[in-house]
């Protein structure tokens, strides 16, 4: 099936997350949709898979209009999708599963799809057990299962949202052989959603390059490492020099940690930061470095390894014990990790000051918030609810609400979402404390932001951490491979 | 004043008539007129002295279990358990009504810490059973209030059974110091309305201006950035679970010394659930709970004087009620409502 975007937009509030995208992918073919974190790519394949609509712009399918306004919709028009969460319910067994969602009246024909489930598992080469429970699976094998319920229920044209995150290698070679041969055998029009640069030259045949929610390059595959990390990043301005108030002392020590979770584990990890440095971390999503700052912050402990904070062991304490040892950390979704709706500023000032009596003295906290609003420009008042906030002011009335002194800040995309103007004052702000000595370990999309205010630079690739690279040595060249997993 | 801001203003009031309309298409069905219905209603409530006393009577335990639940709502919690940690303040205060003589005040004092202690520790099992055990506090409850039943019901048909034989109703009457001070004849204790006050303007403070109370808030509305932000949510969500046992506790050993005079099989009348209720219907709002419970004290007990007049059941108050707290919690936020234009709501654009 040919699948045409014509001019494709969605624009969240100001956000122009897909800006005019014009695309064909073509019957038979293997795509692979490449961009950095933010570019558009969910929204877009969303968009073709149903799960949101554009706001403007056509979809084509062999030259027929179409608009979805669910999921189901769009694979009743041959469109499915295979998420990094393959949707399926985990306490039902393989055959339900697989039987759900088809409309074909009111009697489950079990036997039925039985036969026609253990076929098509032994026509793509997937050892199949239809009595076992999903949550027994590996993810591989629920990725499998749900490609044959795809296809069982007449998708044409496949969607694979970072599929090889969190399966293991021998499963990643099941699953490429079986999409080379959907493609070339069956006709299907697949497409690759990846940040792995190295998977994308593997299996696909073409590659689009999205960037702030515009096409910005496309290419036949092969083509060289460079000429994908120059169309998905953009140029950096050269770095404002900036005085280092790196000092001889270790703030942080990681030594040989190893970290765990469901999508992505870190092996053998080794790194020291000293006081009054920043540390930038790079890497697309789930690359490990959210894992690490975590772990850092005590919000999930090593299986093995040390942490030190100073001469401190920290290896297992729990966060709040860190919080008063001087560890900030700040997450990146505001009102779901850090502030909380329906609770004012003043309130929050309150609820996070270390040293708030029994009684909330009030006129003690209105004073130290106005304090606070001036010193973090946040527009509002002490009794502005934080959810009536602008996003904006919601990232200020974060960095407003850490203790004093710290040792450590550990921060998750520090500047998301602010301008130019926001951004600037916020690490002004934070310079004052690196000033102080207090150590900043950040995580960033933006390579600016990183090369701009770090002192140090690391990327994280598949639970990798690469070589740590100088930020006033570097370029968005280097950074690029290093994130793409390159040594 | 515009359409829409007018339709914001006189929106509370929608839910309650629209009830009482149902309820009134109720009675003509089964051919009253809903005018002499409501006002039979009326009558039995509030027709004479005692009959006032009596609403009041039944008012208090109701207004502190749900004065109670309001800090377990706070804190986000559910729980369903308040009826029996009402019925463990019962069982604890008829333990030393029953077994114990302790000098003139003491012996009532004594009954009343028993009742708020034992409620407390019943709320903080459901508690641990949440934090350390991850049993929702829903389930918790709702078992430990099967067993709270089974245990008032061994109590009264074992150990505590009368000496003139099992009748499986109760136990025998408390000695007279046991029983609160009563208002004239009535089953009404001034003592309680007392002690319910304090409870109200506690509760009040505690939320209002006191860092407890702003965690609690914090914890209900968001427990990820209230625990980002330093707040123990452990420690808390137990507090606030056993000062609500506590509350209700105080009401069960309300119920059995004053409206009562021992403990009976059925103590907590159901009031427990009521509460529940009670809260939803005030909007979690501890200034409002007294008086919705006075109303749903009302209509309770005014519809057994419409039993009496019209032949229907005195359940149509609890259908009254019922139908109530439905519409308010299906009309109650105007904003959720589809018919006016949804404000634009912000999507994640994060990858």
């Amino acid at each position: 099936m040919e699948v045409t975007l014509t001019n494709i937009r969605k624009y969240f509030g100001t956000v122009k997350a897909n800006d005019g995208i014009t695309f064909t992918f073509k019957a038979g073919k293997i795509y692979g949709l490449l961009g950095e974190n933010g570019a558009g790519k969910s929204t877009l394949m969303k968009i073709l898979s149903g799960y949101q609509a554009q706001d403007s712009g056509e979809i084509n399918l062999d030259g027929v209009a179409c608009s979805f306004r669910s999921p189901a919709q769009a694979l009743a028009s041959g469109i499915g999708m295979i998420y990094q969460d393959p949707h399926d319910v985990p306490s039902m067994s393989v055959l339900d599963n697989y039987l759900l969602g088809r409309s074909s009246g009111i009697r489950l024909d079990r036997e039925g799809g039985k036969g026609e489930l253990l076929d098509k598992a032994k026509r793509m080469g997937y050892p199949i057990n239809l009595k076992t429970h999903i949550d027994t699976l590996s993810l591989g094998e629920r990725q499998q299962l749900e490609l044959l319920r795809l296809l069982a229920m007449g998708a044409e044209v496949l969607i694979l949202d970072e599929p090889t995150t969190g399966i293991s290698a021998e499963q990643k070679e099941e699953l490429f052989t079986s999409i080379r041969r959907l493609a070339d055998k069956e006709g299907k029009t697949i497409v690759l959603v990846s940040h792995k640069l190295s998977e994308v030259q593997e299996l696909c045949q073409h590659v689009m390059v999205l960037r702030q929610g515009k096409l910005v390059g496309k290419s036949d595959i092969p083509c060289s490492i460079e000429k994908l990390v120059g169309m998905m990043f953009e140029e950096i301005p050269p770095r404002q020099e900036r005085k280092s108030l790196v000092r001889d002392k270790f703030t942080l020590e990681v030594n040989d940690v190893n970290l765990e979770s469901d999508r992505v584990s870190i092996r053998n990890l080794n790194l020291a930061i000293k006081a009054g440095e920043v540390f930038g971390l790079a890497g697309l999503e789930g690359s490990g470095q959210r894992l690490l700052l975590q772990a850092c912050a005590g919000l999930i402990h090593p299986t093995s390894g040390q942490l030190l904070l100073g001469s401190e062991e920290i290896t297992r304490k729990p966060y709040h014990r860190l919080l008063n040892s001087g560890v900030g950390y700040l997450a990146a979704g505001r009102l779901e990790e850090g502030l909380v709706a329906g609770l004012t500023l003043l309130e929050h000032v309150a609820l996070s000051d270390p040293d708030t009596g029994f009684v909330i003295n009030r006129t003690h906290f209105t004073e130290l918030t106005k304090t606070r609003i001036d010193k973090f420009k946040i527009v509002g008042i002490p009794s502005t609810m934080i959810d009536a906030l602008s996003g904006g002011n919601q990232q200020r009335a974060l960095f407003a609400l850490l203790r004093t002194p710290l040792k450590l800040l550990l921060l998750e995309h520090p500047t998301r979402g602010l301008d130019v103007r926001s951004t600037d004052h916020i690490w002004q702000l934070l310079f004052e404390r690196v000033k102080e000595g207090t150590s900043i370990a950040f995580m960033s999309a933006d390579l600016d932001e990183l090369v701009g205010r770090s002192d140090r630079i690391a990327a994280f690739s598949g639970g990798k951490m690469s070589r740590v690279v100088n930020a006033t040595e570097t370029s968005a060249e280097e950074l690029g491979h290093l994130i793409g997993g390159e040594q | 004043m515009t359409w829409r801001n007018l339709l914001r203003t006189v929106w509370p009031t929608v839910p309650i008539v629209s009830a009482l309309i149902i309820t009134g298409l109720f009675l003509s069905a089964f051919g009253v007129s809903p005018g002499e219905g409501f006002s039979a209603m009326l009558r039995g409530a509030f027709g004479d002295v005692n009959k006032v006393l009596n609403v009041t009577a039944f008012w208090v335990p109701l207004a502190l279990a749900s004065t109670g639940l309001v800090l377990a709502f706070t804190a986000g919690l559910w729980n369903i358990g308040i009826e029996g940690q009402i019925i463990l303040g019962a069982i604890s205060a008829s333990w030393i009504a029953l077994k114990f003589d302790f000098p003139e005040p003491w012996q009532i004092i004594f009954q009343l810490l028993a009742a708020m202690i034992a409620g407390a520790l019943w709320a903080g099992i459901t508690g641990v059973l949440k934090t350390r055990g991850k049993v929702h506090e829903i389930f918790g409850g709702l078992a430990l209030n099967n067993l709270a039943i089974i245990l008032t019901n061994y109590l009264i048909s074992g150990p505590w059974q009368p000496p003139e034989g099992g009748t499986f109703r109760g136990t025998e009457p408390f000695q007279d110091k046991a029983i609160l001070p009563l208002f004239a004849d009535s089953r009404l204790s001034i003592l309680s309305i007392a002690l319910l006050v304090i409870a109200v303007i506690s509760v009040y403070l505690l939320l209002r201006g006191t860092s407890w109370g702003l965690k609690l808030k914090a914890l209900g509305k968001n427990p990820r950035s209230a625990f980002l932000l330093g707040v123990s949510s452990e420690r808390e969500l137990l507090l606030a679970l056993m000062l609500c046992g506590a509350l209700a506790g105080l009401g069960g050993a309300i119920r059995v010394t004053s409206w009562f005079d021992s403990l009976r099989q059925s103590i907590s009348g159901g009031i427990g659930y009521l509460s529940l209720l009670v809260v939803m219907l005030s909007n979690f709002r501890v200034a409002l709970t007294p008086f919705i419970a006075y109303f749903f004290s009302a209509v309770l007990n005014g519809s057994i004087t419409l039993q009496l007049r019209t032949q229907l059941h005195s359940s149509l108050g609890g259908i009254l009620t019922g139908v109530m707290v439905l519409l308010v919690l299906l009309l109650g936020d105007i904003k959720t409502l589809n018919f006016l234009p949804k404000r634009m709501t912000k999507e994640s654009t994060d990858e």
